[in-house]
């Protein structure tokens, strides 16, 4: 009884293959090895070393994290502006608890995540319950936050924080456990591929060929295994990439395996057919900007935890960079459409062009320009392909 | 020789599989108010698009003489410019500007490099004056009534040296005093020697306005008529003129008991405060297939999305779905309650086009295929497979976009994503609007097979061989009102016809 609905083909439809091309990933991921060759080649292979690999996605952590979030915000149809204000002030926020309140890492952690969570909570209800345009509403959060970060701590730099807080951003994870990590990422990407395709078989859905599936699977395996290794050569894993790994792998969950996320995708694509359907939009929204307020919170406690110090102008101008990270990552800024990895990669390919132009000592206004083509030039990409 | 105003000789216009109008005649005396008569999809508004311009010149073929030159419009400005302007059902005013600057908007005063206010208000005061209006021309066009408000539409109209104007249904959203003023207007213009085509459903205002009237039916000219020959009846008997040629599956079935019951149920409009549905009262009973009939406007659309939640505004009077007076204040309740609508607009509020049709299938229905708060891929493709095998949809891949599919199949799949939730109402609004023939016999058939399941089922429907042939009863809907009732073996298009026009009883 679990033969296919639709070996009819009706001769309207446009012919789709069941193993879709997905040619925007693979544009990215051409754009990233492009960005290492030519990176590469002009530092002599500096760039592409274990040390610059390390401070590579050390320095992306922040931005990525910021850009998961963002990544619902705009699927769900909305922007954050605010998102480095709330950095700088959650970021302020646990400095000054700990610096000047002498409250412990843990405590101070969960306060920085609760704060961002409750401005989020003041934005989404702004936008979802009082019809505020999200633009107007974290525009409006992005000079109220940072007044207040600029307020309770008085203008001063505040630092330096204790050992442990210092930890977060700046630690390495011992090399058994990460290529035990590496392993288990391996293992657990080949059974989810084995589980999927044999469920796709039993409801005798369209499967990619053998050789596609798992050679992209092996592909992914292989460039894990690499950079750990790449990593292990330096100092490990550094642990803001392994918590951006992991919130990724939430939030992947989260909006592929939940009603939540599957509604927040439905919202951004078409509202007035999702409310007909029941979907609460309010509530969804509401969730959506608290989660990306919450998010901004560990983006704050990451960057205080590397810098070590809380300044009035932390996270100045990230919201563009993690939205800039998502539109590169093939989130449409319509809604309806994005992907966290996407993101994430975009995030990449930005902290690439930073750090491989300073390496190159190109003058830093050079970094503003050639990061503002980019940006246009993926979306660009985007809609041409769209028109085909 | 009698002086024409408009000829339009041998108009034919086809769009991708379908003729719109095919060799259509149609003539106007100069200085005479001319009514265009026919059912919805007759072909009077693709016509009209075609005399302004809409449908430049080359997309059809036919000749147009306007005052004995023949002309071929390429764009609205032409048309404009020869001194034909259209007024359209929705107004195309700037709500946040004054009268003065709506009625110049396109006007050569707005052109000059510093724009002379006073002029131009000046100006305007004089138009005014000339149409009978009694305005500040500093007024913002939003704190007028609708009716004012397309007044000014004429005004602006006839600032353009309108020779021929073109009136689409102006009357729809107007109340009755408004009906009057325009009326005395419209004889006033012709008095001036303005030439008027006038569209309208309304066969009352058609026979206390015209002076001759011409009906369109399925794109073909019917003829031309003075309306001193003309009654009511008459102008039906010509619009709907044709036998029920499509096939419809209709079987006998048991009706059950009441499953809604609606009583004095009014809508207010949030803007307007006015009452666009007034103490509608009925009531659907398990199994049966009931039909609404009605022309554009009657209210059919507004009173089931007041129903489901789906429209804001005030409303009152009493809902009882399934012997419990339910409050449904929003889609989700509707749902809750068993309701399903499906939108007469797809594509704007029946589906994500950008999403695939398992997800689009299982939106509705989503707690179905979840475990533990988690979504179960595997049972909802499952889900998605089998309901959508029910529907027949044709479709390349369950994971195909439904923004790829062809318009029958993606409104499968919005019957899909209701019926998987099991509704005990199903509300269907122009559910074969824009598909073929294929599709809606298949769509027919699927609602018959839920009635025999005891699903109780609204059909919306402009197309009244189709509300003829599926119904078991049906109930005609005019300005708001629900204004007759039928069973399925009294009914013919012609009482329909009268009762959805004038309101007539029978």
């Amino acid at each position: 009884m679990n033969s296919p609905v639709t070996t009819i083909k009706d001769p309207q439809e446009k012919k789709t293959v069941g193993f879709k091309f997905d040619v925007q990933s693979y544009t990215l991921i051409i754009a990233v090895v492009v960005i290492a060759m030519i990176f590469g080649f002009f530092t002599s292979g500096e760039f592409l070393s274990s040390r610059n690999l390390s401070n590579l996605f050390t320095q992306m952590a922040v931005i990525s994290v910021l850009a998961v979030g963002m990544t619902l915000v705009i699927v769900a149809g909305h922007i954050d502006l605010s998102v480095g204000s709330i950095v700088g002030l959650t970021g302020g926020i646990a400095a000054i608890l700990q610096v000047w309140q002498g409250w412990n890492t843990v405590t101070v952690v969960l306060a920085a995540i609760i704060v961002g969570a409750v401005i989020g909570l003041w934005q989404g209800w702004w936008v979802a319950y009082r019809n505020v345009p999200a633009f107007i509403v974290t525009l409006g959060g992005m000079l109220v936050f940072r007044g207040i970060l600029i307020g309770i701590s008085k203008g001063q730099t505040v630092a330096p924080l204790s050992t442990s807080f210092g930890q977060i951003g700046n630690s390495f994870i011992p090399y058994a456990v990460g290529y035990i990590l590496a392993v288990i990422a391996v293992v657990f990407l080949f059974i989810a591929k084995i589980r999927s395709r044999a469920k796709r078989q039993t409801l005798g859905l369209t499967l990619a060929p053998t050789f596609i599936d798992y050679g992209k699977i092996t592909v992914y395996s292989v460039c894990i295994i690499i950079v750990t290794y790449m990593l292990n050569r330096y100092l490990g894993i550094p642990v803001p990439m392994l918590i951006v790994v992991v919130l990724a792998g939430i939030f992947l969950f989260v909006s592929h395996k939940t009603s939540f996320g599957r509604f927040t995708y439905a919202i951004g694509g078409n509202v007035e057919a999702a409310a007909l359907s029941g979907i609460n939009i309010k509530r969804n929204v509401l969730f959506v900007f608290i989660l990306m307020g919450a998010l901004a919170g560990i983006a704050g406690v990451l960057l205080t935890s590397r810098l070590n110090a809380a300044t009035t102008s932390a996270g100045t101008s990230y919201e563009l960079d993690a939205i800039a990270a998502c539109v590169i990552g093939g989130t449409s800024l319509m809604g309806g459409k994005g992907k966290i990895v996407g993101a994430i990669i975009g995030a990449l390919i930005m902290t690439s062009i930073d750090n491989g132009m300073s390496m190159m000592n190109i003058e830093a206004f050079w970094q503003y320009i050639v990061k503002g083509l980019i940006l246009i030039f993926a979306v660009w990409l985007d809609v041409s392909n769209q028109k085909k | 020789m009698e002086a024409f105003a408009l000829q339009m000789q041998g108009i034919t216009k086809e769009f991708p599989g379908v003729k719109a109008l095919d060799n259509v005649t149609f003539s106007v005396r100069k200085g005479e108010i001319h009514a265009l008569c026919g059912e919805n999809g007759a072909g009077k508004s693709t016509l009209m698009k075609i005399l302004s311009g809409v449908y430049p010149h080359g997309t059809y073929s036919g000749r147009i003489v306007i005052n004995g030159n023949e002309v071929s419009f390429k764009s609205i400005k032409e048309s404009q410019m020869a001194g034909v302007s259209i007024i359209y059902q929705e107004l195309a005013l700037v709500g946040e500007m004054t009268v003065a600057e709506n009625i110049f908007l396109s006007h050569d005063l707005m052109r000059s490099k510093i724009i002379d206010w006073n002029k131009i208000n000046t100006e305007a005061q004089k138009w005014l004056h000339y149409i009978g209006l009694d305005i500040n021309p500093e007024t913002k066009v939003n704190q007028l009534t609708v009716g004012k408000q397309q007044l000014i539409e004429i005004t602006k109209a006839l600032t353009h040296n309108t020779d021929i104007l073109i009136l689409d249904e102006p009357t729809a959203a107007l109340t009755e005093s408004d009906v009057e003023i325009l009326k005395g207007i419209l004889m006033d213009l012709k008095s001036k020697g303005v030439t008027c085509i006038y569209i309208s459903h309304k066969l009352g205002e058609v026979m206390a306005l015209a002076d001759s009237v011409t009906v369109l039916r399925d794109g073909i000219t019917i003829g031309t008529y003075p309306i001193s020959e003309m009654d009511e009846d008459k102008i039906i008997a010509k619009m709907v003129g044709r036998e029920l040629t499509e096939l419809f599956p209709y079987e006998p079935r048991k009706i059950g008991d009441t499953i809604l019951e609606v009583e004095n149920y009014s809508v207010f409009d949030k803007q307007l405060n006015k009452a666009i549905i007034k103490n509608a009262s009925f009531k659907l009973h398990k199994g049966e297939i009931l039909g609404f009939s009605g022309l554009m406007g009657a209210g059919r659309t507004e009173l089931f999305t007041s129903l489901f939640g789906g429209l804001e505004g005030k409303k009152e009077g009493r809902v009882v779905i399934d012997g419990k007076k339910t409050k449904i204040q929003k889609p989700a309740d509707a749902i809750q309650a068993g309701l399903a609508y499906v939108s007469e607009d797809r594509k704007r509020y029946g589906l994500i086009l950008g999403m695939d049709i398992v997800k689009n299938s299982t939106l509705v229905a989503l707690n179905k295929v979840i475990k533990l708060n988690v979504i179960d891929n595997a049972l909802e493709v499952k889900k998605a497979e089998e309901i959508n095998k029910r529907m027949k949809l044709k479709a390349p891949n369950l994971e195909a976009r439904v923004g790829q599919l062809s318009g029958g199949n993606q409104q499968k799949v919005v019957l899909s994503k209701w019926i998987l939730n099991n509704p005990k109402i199903l509300i269907l609004d122009e559910p074969t609007r824009g598909i073929d023939v294929g599709a809606k016999y298949e769509i027919y058939k699927i609602m018959n097979e839920l009635a025999e399941q005891g699903v109780g089922i609204v059909i919306i429907s402009s197309e009244l061989p189709e509300v003829l042939g599926i119904s078991d009863r049906i109930l005609v809907m005019s300005e708001g009102a629900i204004m007759g009732e039928f069973r399925r073996e009294e009914a013919t298009q012609e009482k329909i016809m009268a009762c959805a026009t004038g309101g007539k009883k029978l």
